[in-house]
């Protein structure tokens, strides 16, 4: 039996079905609107199991789920060393955000990581603590900067609302998922150059640590074909 | 691939090292196993956060020890920072690699020597080291993190470009990149000159947001200003940067070489005769400045709240293990623990599970 993890509901889980779908492989929803199972036609012997998005990753990692449909961000946040894990099978093309760090925009004086970096340097010599970027994506603003050397910052916890902590001085910079900016510029913060901390989409992913029994991995052979057509 | 040790074999041989740091002169000392996360954040910033485990408690963050120089050298400081010897043998515990076969907790002996003469200190401390791991005939390295402070503290350049390589000397690529731009090799970001050439820089730029002042975005913008200013690095300097960065010798060549490059740079001068010191004291104590590696960048990735001497002894021909024992001096960290006191310290751990791997 293979398994299937795919987003429960929303724009996400429709989006992952029509993709599926033009690829031949029609999935839905099993029984009533609040059922969270579903099925999946046009292939034998697999079953579809509808989760939160956020816990894909870690079903994937441990090996409950062959398959997994979810953020690329959830994987790289949720699970330390992701490629040993999981593997990426299909960039599905929807369900973009990027995660970028943001500063308030009369900042004139930052633009770069560069410039994060020294006024950080500045703003703990003056203000006797670390520079504070609010985030919930911990591990990945903390890779990222880490890899750019960049220092005197600290990562405070923001689950929500977090373009409000700069205003509220709970943190002096943020660092959140956003597709337009639009909700950035309205709080009057501006995105440093040089690209995302990560350009997110819905990926396919496939479980490194689940079960692969040669019936699974002939169903795996077969959407794989289907995923090429 | 030799099997994993057994717990208690690699705590007899933890014991093994402690007594004989004891019998060195050490005071035996506890530690907690569970620190105030603050303090090893403020230390070693958010990368600390990958490496140890952190937990919650009713005072707030802590972290399982990372390892034993913090606590050790607060309890010194805390009892008067008076010259002492101290040893130690514990779990301590680092985030590993998921596929890794190294454990995420595992002992550490240690010895730390407070006060004495620097130069003096550190051959005691290196020559017990040297002797206690002699039999398992390991490759040895040694550096100085105080000679490369005193190259970057001998630049002709401004203070300000001084202080932002020192901070950034524990981080190569951000090292290098500092001494990129001010070396004129890299462009302004875009705009910049527009910001700086501006009547009103903010203009147009939104309201005061946060605890970040206007007055720190305008502090900020004349060190750019002041930057713009400031002749580039000279080649020779930078070129003298470079060789140091690249020096690898047995100790007494390296010597050598590093008086040569001391007539290029003055202030190269009291670092160099500090090792020039060390070299003689280690002499005496049977280990010869010929036979001795040194590697002027030693140290420099892994090794931060080091800013002197620094040793590793590795096992040869294990290239898939951590050095078996590391150390070094850290004179620095003993004054942001101290709270205004500081005294000279230097010291090193070894790590028994990987001395019982060696063959």
């Amino acid at each position: 039996m293979l398994k299937i993890g795919v987003p429960s509901k929303g724009r996400l889980m429709q989006k992952t079905f029509d993709w599926f779908s033009a690829r031949g492989l029609t999935m839905s929803k099993a029984g009533t609107e609040r059922e969270y199972s579903g099925r999946i036609d046009g292939i034998e012997d697999a079953s579809l199991v509808l989760l939160s998005a956020s816990e894909i990753p870690r079903e994937l990692a441990a090996g409950r789920i062959h398959l997994g449909v979810t953020g690329s961000d959830l994987v790289r946040e949720t699970l330390a060393h992701w490629e040993d894990r999981v593997e990426e099978l299909a960039l599905m093309g929807f369900g973009h955000a990027d995660l970028v760090i943001a500063v308030p925009s009369f900042w004139v004086d930052v633009e770069t990581l560069d410039d994060l970096d020294a006024a950080a340097a500045a703003f703990r010599r003056r203000h006797g603590h670390r520079l504070r970027i609010a985030t919930k994506y911990h591990r990945l603003v903390r890779d990222y900067l880490s890899q750019h050397g960049v220092a005197d910052y600290v990562l405070v916890d923001s689950q929500g609302a977090t373009e409000g902590t700069v205003r509220n001085e709970t943190a002096e910079a943020v660092a959140d998922i956003t597709s337009t900016g639009e909700t950035l510029r309205a709080n009057h913060l501006k995105i440093l150059s040089g690209g995302p901390v990560h350009a997110s989409q819905a990926t396919l992913f496939r479980s490194r640590t689940a079960c692969w029994s040669p019936e699974a991995k002939a169903n795996l052979k077969a959407i794989r074909e289907r995923l090429k057509a | 691939m030799t099997e994993p040790v057994s717990k208690s074999a690699e705590k007899a041989e933890a014991a093994r090292f402690l007594a004989a740091f004891v019998e060195a002169g050490a005071t035996p000392v506890e530690a907690d196993v569970l620190l105030p996360a603050e303090t090893l954040l403020d230390l070693y910033g958010e990368d600390i956060r990958a490496r140890a485990f952190t937990t919650h408690g009713p005072d707030g963050e802590a972290m399982l020890r990372p390892d034993f120089t913090v606590p050790v050298v607060q309890m010194h400081m805390a009892r008067g920072g008076e010259p002492a010897r101290y040893a130690y043998a514990g779990e301590v515990f680092r985030q590993q690699m998921p596929d890794s076969d190294r454990s995420a907790e595992y002992l550490q002996a240690g010895f730390e020597l407070f006060g004495g003469t620097p130069e003096v200190a550190d051959a005691e401390c290196f020559a017990l080291f040297h002797r206690l791991l002699a039999p398992l005939r390991p490759r040895v390295m040694t550096g100085d993190i105080g000679i490369l402070t005193a190259v970057v503290r001998g630049l002709s350049t401004t203070e300000a470009r001084k202080t932002a390589l020192m901070r950034h000397l524990w981080r190569p690529r951000r090292f290098r990149s500092l001494i990129d731009r001010y070396s004129g090799r890299v462009p302004l970001p875009e705009g910049r000159r527009k910001v700086l050439d501006a009547c009103d820089p903010f203009e147009g730029a939104g309201p005061e947001l946060g605890l970040r002042s206007r007055a720190d975005v305008e502090a900020r913008l004349a060190t750019l200003r002041q930057e713009l200013e400031t002749p580039p690095l000279s080649e020779i300097e930078t070129g003298l940067l470079d060789d140091l960065l690249s020096l690898r010798e047995m100790s007494d060549v390296a010597l050598g070489r590093l008086r040569d490059l001391a007539v290029d740079m003055p202030s190269l001068s009291a670092s160099v005769e500090g090792l020039a010191r060390r070299l003689d004291a280690l002499d005496a104590a049977g280990i010869s400045p010929e036979t001795l590696p040194f590697e002027a960048s030693h140290g420099r990735s892994t090794m931060e709240y080091y800013d002197g001497f620094v040793f590793a002894f590795s096992l040869p021909g294990r290239l898939d293990l951590p050095p078996i024992a590391t150390g070094g001096r850290y004179d620095a960290l003993t004054a942001v623990l101290g709270q205004g006191h500081a005294t000279p310290a230097v010291g090193g751990v070894i790590r028994p599970a990987l001395t019982l791997e060696a063959e």
